[in-house]
């Protein structure tokens, strides 16, 4: 967002109510959808490459079942993970796309999210890299604006990620297979998808929990209340 | 605020917990039940009606084909067939229809087949690639003529799935006249082995694995589930909770 005043009480408004509302649910969603979809992995927990791959064909990753308190339900149910994960999976696919589309009407994708000419200098990046190991977070206006690290984190999520986990798991539904099959071959067949699907899900944990750490270190009562109410207390210039 | 790693667990359990106990409410249960209603639309919306599965080519089929379900139905009678290399077996059609069929394997073997090698999806997630032979369901519901009323067929299996359940599918009239919907007795130009449903299995694949019923006795047109089973239309949806509709 572009520079504003101030009110009297120090705060700006930080975060539409788009960008606001879509975080929450997905919040919500990727929960339902990362512990049913564990749930549902713990069925058959092996991975292959390619168009088949069963027991008796080579797997990159074999596991152990996840454990009950990280899977919906906690006590194995197939039909009830599939259950969960089928009813959340398109809200969380149209809502993406909604807020796409929002984003592109409201700017914030052109405004806040692209990346400028000057974010991509290299002593531009290394100057953020450098600020974020040394948790030095940015004061002042610097503060309303996403840093080149967070963009690209960001733009990642948003265009790259969350769309490879709603195509690849599209490509799960044989229904799908029978309707787009050029789907299912984008990716080098069913199993290389469920592939990445899952690594795409853990891909998503990575974020989460970078994204946790980083909020908890900026100042979560701020940072979550911008996330709740849109208003955020910019914090003070170093002097 | 100091979260440690015991009370994010506890959040975590807890929050699951939560999840749990709604999904156990009845009505929280009809929606995520419901989801599959939507997604049979969505896709039937997105595909033609005769849009095909994917096939393969030869040198893509899995070396070993995973048999999965029963291994083998045992029972009395289904051994008395397989000893005497199915010669006995028929496969009555019947129900709503205006011809009742009762076909030998050699009548099947007799009619016009088609060849597809197709990849099966297993609910559980693993898949198999593998060439099947058999009859296309189409003109066997033409010959018994299918009263106006029918929605569904049913196909009845000889393994008894305990208490004596036998296993049960069934689909419904968009698939029922696809052209990969095939009555197969072949697996990788070989007569159906037990494990993999000798003497015939129901391919359906638009779907998943269970709906792929194997040892077909019998196929029933229905104008609804009632009284068949616990009335959702297959043994899995009746005691596992599984959508009906297995495109998902």
């Amino acid at each position: 967002m572009d520079s504003q005043t101030p009110k009297a009480n120090g705060t700006v408004r930080r975060h539409r109510l788009s960008t606001r509302l879509w975080h929450w649910l997905n919040a919500a969603l990727l929960y339902v959808l990362f512990t049913s979809g564990l749930g549902i992995f713990n069925a058959h927990p092996r991975l292959y490459w390619g168009q088949y791959g069963a027991n008796l064909d080579a797997a990159w990753l074999e596991l152990d079942r996840f454990p009950g308190w990280l899977t919906l339900p906690a006590l194995y149910s197939l039909a009830m993970s599939r259950h969960w994960h089928l009813a959340a999976a398109p809200i969380f696919a149209f809502a993406l796309l909604f807020y796409m589309l929002w984003s592109l009407a409201n700017r914030h994708i052109v405004r806040d999210l692209a990346f400028r000419r000057d974010d991509l200098a290299p002593r531009h990046i290394w100057q953020d890299i450098k600020d974020h190991a040394r948790l030095r977070f940015p004061t002042g206006d610097a503060a309303l604006r996403y840093n080149v690290l967070q963009k690209a984190s960001y733009i990642g999520v948003i265009f790259i990620l969350l769309p490879l986990i709603i195509m690849t798991g599209l490509t799960m539904a044989p229904g799908m297979n029978a309707a787009w099959p050029w789907l299912v071959d984008l990716f080098g067949g069913r199993q290389s998808a469920r592939s990445l699907h899952f690594i795409a899900a853990f891909a998503l944990v990575a974020f989460f929990l970078i994204h946790i750490l980083m909020v908890l270190l900026a100042g979560p009562v701020n940072e979550v209340r911008s996330m709740i109410t849109g208003r955020y207390r910019v914090p003070e210039e170093r002097p | 605020m100091i979260l440690t790693r015991r009370t994010l667990l506890l959040g975590v359990t807890a929050t699951l917990a939560g999840c749990d106990r709604l999904g156990r409410h009845e009505s929280v249960r009809e929606a995520l039940f419901s989801a599959e209603n939507f997604h049979r639309w969505a896709q039937r919306s997105l595909m033609a009606r005769d849009a095909l599965a994917q096939e393969f080519r030869p040198d893509q089929i899995s070396p070993i084909f995973r048999a999965n379900g029963t291994a083998n139905p045992n029972t009395p009678a289904y051994k008395a067939l397989w000893r005497g290399g199915f010669a006995d077996w028929r496969l009555p059609v019947t129900g709503l229809v205006t011809r009742p069929l009762s076909l030998s394997l050699a009548q099947l073997q007799a009619m016009h087949h088609r060849t597809q090698i197709t990849r099966h999806d297993c609910v559980e997630g693993w898949s198999a690639i593998g060439k099947w032979r058999g009859v296309p369901l189409k003109p066997i519901l033409e010959a018994a003529g299918l009263r106006d009323s029918a929605r569904y067929l049913v196909f009845r299996c000889a393994d008894d799935m305990g208490g004596g359940r036998p296993y049960y599918e069934s689909i419904d009239l968009f698939d029922a006249f696809h052209p990969q919907t095939i009555l197969a007795y072949a697996l990788n130009d070989r007569p159906l082995t037990v494990a993999n449903g000798a003497p015939l299995r129901l391919r359906v694949e638009r779907q998943l694995g269970y709906k792929q019923a194997k040892y077909l006795m019998g196929i029933e047109a229905v104008a609804t589930f009632d009284g068949i089973g616990k009335g959702k239309g297959g043994f899995w949806e009746d005691h596992a909770g599984y959508d009906w509709y297995a495109g998902i």
